[in-house]
């Protein structure tokens, strides 16, 4: 195998090995998370796609590879894209292979990078206050919670968390 | 088209069933997993299916009905035996060429990729490769046949984790690239799930679970509840139930629109909690035909 072709520059200076093939993610399994291996996927995919490192036309790895990689059964693959597909994510091309065909992530890469430094921000504020790392996602959490409880307290009969912008109790 | 069908079958040692009115059909396209403890008749299942057994009962067909055995059913299907039987002394390429000189399609070019691959040497004599190199070179033979049946008996039981990966990508990546359907037998739960989409539980010479695996999990529970109300769940088909003093776990078959009794939690469940349930119970059975379920019934071991 050629290594030289197979490694890249990151954008962030990191040097990253990627698989020549050229999907931007590999697959990884955890056996003890008790997720099925299928969903796991699913959810790797949506997980990519909401922090951007998929976009739509980028291609999903070749079932071969993923079976080659992980040794998990074909099937299984199969069966996690064409739930991508159903959800209207991904997209089959006989011959080629899957695509992704939607976004998950709401916001542009330079947003996200903007929000995650004013995180970063929080998180050393937080822990300079003595929180550990179970006190820090407690406190997300519950902060999570409230602030979606207030914002959609009245639009809950229309939905939800996905209501968005429009629901309106700022 | 069924991959293997067997009906009524049965095989007797002297005056032991190793096998009894086994009645099963593999459909294609699957990897089919055969568990079940030592003895459960597992190796002798395969060992009729391939033809290196006669059946003392019953029939067993391979591949649409080609009766097991025959040349039209020997001609599409490969079989790695238990613990990888090779000639020691000869050499990998000399074993290439026994196999390709015993059989009338051999892919040498497949074959001789295959082991470059994975850098096993031509010269070396198959003794003295290791173990996860033995077993490699053992399944190139016969995917190299291109069958559209590949058996397995045991495949990975002796081999390392890294080897046991290997060895499963290779047989699923034939899988992904050919269509060939694997049927295999193995101990190792672990990994059942990730390989395998079908599942045969075999106990004491019975088929005691046969069918897909996300059917078995979707149509299997795990209640948790107050050990007293274990009786009021009981018109369910329990599969197994382990009771403390005050709580109670009951694996049930159940859908999931099936309403769950007040007070109880219901969990889904795993392949492999699911396989060593039926294990611990044996006249317990989910079978896409009648069943023989038996009355839920304590069995004694407390939580």
């Amino acid at each position: 195998m050629d290594i030289d072709k197979s490694i890249r520059t990151g954008a962030d200076g990191n040097v990253s090995a990627h698989a020549p093939a050229g999907s931007p993610i590999e697959f990884r399994l955890d056996a003890s998370s008790g997720v099925p291996t299928y969903l796991q996927l699913v959810q790797q995919v949506e997980h990519a796609l909401r922090l951007g490192y998929l976009k739509p036309g980028d291609q999903l790895p070749k079932v071969r590879d993923v079976v080659a990689a992980l040794a998990i059964n074909p099937n299984t693959v199969l069966k996690a894209y064409r739930d991508l597909e159903v959800k209207g994510l991904a997209v089959g091309r006989p011959g080629q292979g899957t695509f992704v065909q939607a976004t998950l992530s709401q916001v542009a890469l330079p947003e996200l990078t903007t929000l995650r430094r004013s995180l970063s921000g929080w998180l050393t504020a937080a822990d300079g206050a003595g929180l550990d790392e179970d006190g820090i996602v407690a406190l997300f959490t519950s902060a999570l919670r409230d602030f979606y409880e207030r914002r959609n307290g009245s639009s809950r009969t229309r939905g939800g968390v996905a209501a968005g912008e429009t629901a309106g109790v700022a | 088209m069924n991959v293997i069908e067997a009906s009524g079958l049965g095989k007797r040692y002297g005056s032991t069933w190793a096998l009894r009115e086994c009645t099963l059909a593999i459909p294609a396209g699957h990897v089919a997993a055969l568990v079940g403890p030592n003895g459960a008749g597992k190796t002798t299942l395969l060992n009729m299916a391939v033809g290196l057994a006669t059946p003392s009962a019953g029939r067993v067909t391979v591949l649409g009905g080609r009766p097991a055995g025959s040349l039209a059913a020997l001609d599409g299907i490969a079989f790695v035996a238990q613990d990888t039987p090779m000639y020691k002394n000869l050499s990998a390429a000399d074993m290439l060429h026994l196999t390709r000189n015993l059989n009338h399609r051999f892919d040498q070019h497949y074959a001789e990729a295959r082991l470059a691959d994975l850098g096993i040497p031509l010269k070396r004599k198959a003794g003295r490769l290791s173990g996860g190199q033995q077993a490699q070179l053992a399944l190139t033979l016969a995917l190299a046949r291109h069958p559209l049946l590949l058996l397995l008996d045991e495949p990975v039981a002796m081999l390392d984790p890294i080897a046991r990966h290997d060895f499963m990508a290779t047989v699923l990546t034939a899988m992904a690239d050919e269509g060939v359907s694997v049927v295999l037998s193995s101990h190792v739960l672990a990994e059942l799930e990730r390989v395998a989409d079908y599942l045969i539980v075999l106990s004491r010479g019975q088929v005691q679970v046969a069918g897909e695996v996300d059917d078995l999990l979707a149509s299997h529970r795990m209640l948790t509840g107050p050990a007293g109300e274990v009786a009021r769940c009981a018109g369910r088909p329990v599969v197994q139930l382990r009771r403390g003093e005050v709580q109670a776990h009951m694996l049930v078959r159940a859908t999931a629109d099936n309403p769950v009794p007040a007070g109880w939690e219901a969990h889904p469940v795993g392949l492999e909690e699911l396989v060593l349930a039926y294990l611990r119970e044996p006249g317990a059975a989910a079978l896409p035909g009648p069943t023989l379920l038996r009355d839920a019934e304590p069995s004694g071991v407390t939580q």
